[in-house]
């Protein structure tokens, strides 16, 4: 007992070190620039436009997790779901020549990509499914970025603990080819769960960046201005990573 | 000559501070979600092998639950981990301590060698006559810098999504990225295992002489 309570103190004194060196400047800087570091390695080791692997449909779980949200009941989402998205809505805005407004039938329309990927959050676990709808990139060249866009934004339908959900990536991850706006999960259309009845796909990156109950594609210069300004709602919240490939 | 050069030196104070931090910022990590798999996926207790216990915060870092700490942490310290772990690897190539002091020779993977280490290091007795590690050590040393170290960097990186297109292969070797991620979880332990009894038998050893050569460098003076 003496023995667990010596190492408590060392532990407790050691832990009271490294969190005084958290919340110094530079050791905020140091532990912000970690992220940077992975990721110009990864940008240096690989072209940002390789493909996440992608499985046989053998390899699909059973069960794809919800998480975060997993049934919103804010604002009209209820009654959108009631009426099986009929009216659902997805634009495309910001600094775009041509926004645009789109139904899920022309969603559905465009040319598709099907791909079955592996899903990892954050938090340490996996699902695998097979997700369709098209690229991003149809949708961005569509609406034609003017050249100041460098960020993609996603607007989310649902509010989780009092914010509005949202990500953003920038436009590399955007033009990725597996970059996809999802309407089916296993070729059914999305579970509310899993975002129905839009979601990204940023396949090179953790579940969190890849937005649910999709309302709006959103071009912007900067993402300082956009809600708490750090590109996303757990980054905002939590102060989880912006570049979430670690 | 110095007993430990200073690369190792140097590499040992590194490699201690980056592995404890690592591990404890590793354990917040796993609070975030305690069930372990096998294969690519899984996601509920349904499939896991193992479920951790939750440890408790002061073991931690940063000491209270906050997934985004502790991953700016782990992602931070595995740079110095990592390729501090290179740099200890090719200073002991070039310095020749691998191959005098840690690799093993065919002669001594014999029963009555192993057995005769082991009942020295049950009698306490730590003189090791010729040659500066008995085989019980080098084989210590050697796992831990030839196995246990360089496969919490490599399983580390396959549990990383933005490596993947890279890593695939390495993915797929270690049986997906859930075994990766139990993989991670088991040299980390293993790890702390060997962190115990070193640490117990420097103690035993005379902890006083033993951790001012380690950072002195102390000399061979015994033979």
């Amino acid at each position: 007992m003496k023995r667990r309570g010596f190492l408590a103190v060392l532990g407790a004194g050691f832990v009271a070190g490294c969190n005084k060196f958290a919340d110094s400047d530079a050791g905020s800087k140091l532990l912000g620039a970690a992220e940077k570091w992975h990721k110009n390695a990864h940008d240096l080791l690989m072209d940002r436009k390789a493909l996440a692997p992608e499985f046989p449909r053998s390899a699909i779980s059973p069960f794809f997790r919800g998480n975060g949200s997993v049934d919103p009941q804010n604002g009209d989402y209820p009654a959108q779901a009631d009426a099986g998205f009929a009216d659902w809505r997805l634009e495309v805005r910001g600094l775009v020549e041509h926004p645009l407004s789109l139904s899920l039938e022309n969603i559905r329309k465009l040319p598709q990509r099907t791909q079955v990927t592996r899903h990892d959050c954050v938090e340490g676990w996996s699902a695998i499914g097979e997700w369709t709808g098209p690229q991003l990139s149809l949708l961005l060249d569509a609406a034609k970025l003017r050249p100041e866009a460098k960020y993609i934004v996603f607007r989310c339908a649902d509010n989780l603990n009092g914010q509005d959900y949202y990500e953003s990536v920038d436009l590399i991850d955007a033009y990725h080819p597996q970059t996809i706006v999802a309407h089916e999960l296993n070729g059914e259309p999305l579970p509310i769960r899993n975002g129905a009845p839009l979601r990204m796909r940023i396949e090179r990156q953790l579940g969190y960046k890849h937005a649910k109950y999709l309302t709006a594609i959103e071009a912007v210069a900067s993402l300082d201005d956009i809600e708490g300004g750090k590109g996303g709602y757990w980054e905002d919240r939590a102060g989880y990573q912006w570049y979430a490939g670690i | 000559m110095k007993r430990h050069a200073l690369s190792t030196r140097l590499w040992h104070w590194l490699n201690l501070f980056c592995v404890v931090i690592l591990f404890m910022s590793g354990l917040t990590i796993s609070n975030a979600h305690r069930l372990l798999y096998w294969g690519d996926w899984g996601f509920s207790r349904q499939q896991a092998w193992l479920e951790v216990p939750r440890f408790p915060d002061w073991m931690t870092i940063p000491g209270y639950y906050s997934l985004a700490v502790a991953r700016d942490w782990h992602i931070l310290v595995a740079w110095p981990f990592a390729l501090g772990l290179l740099f200890m690897w090719a200073a002991m190539l070039l310095n020749r301590h691998f191959k005098r002091d840690i690799a093993t020779s065919k002669r001594e993977w014999s029963w009555s060698n192993i057995k005769r280490d082991i009942i020295q290091h049950l009698k306490l007795d730590f003189d090791h006559g010729d040659g500066k590690y008995n085989f019980l050590q080098k084989l210590a040393y050697g796992l831990v810098l030839g196995v246990l170290l360089p496969m919490m960097v490599f399983t580390g990186m396959a549990i990383s999504p933005g490596l993947e297109p890279l890593l695939g292969w390495m993915v797929d070797l270690l049986g997906g990225r859930q075994s990766a991620r139990s993989l991670h979880f088991i040299f980390a332990f293993a790890i702390l295992g060997f962190f115990i009894v070193h640490l117990a038998l420097v103690i035993l050893a005379g902890p006083y002489r033993q951790i001012r050569d380690m950072i002195t460098g102390g000399r061979i003076d015994e033979a």
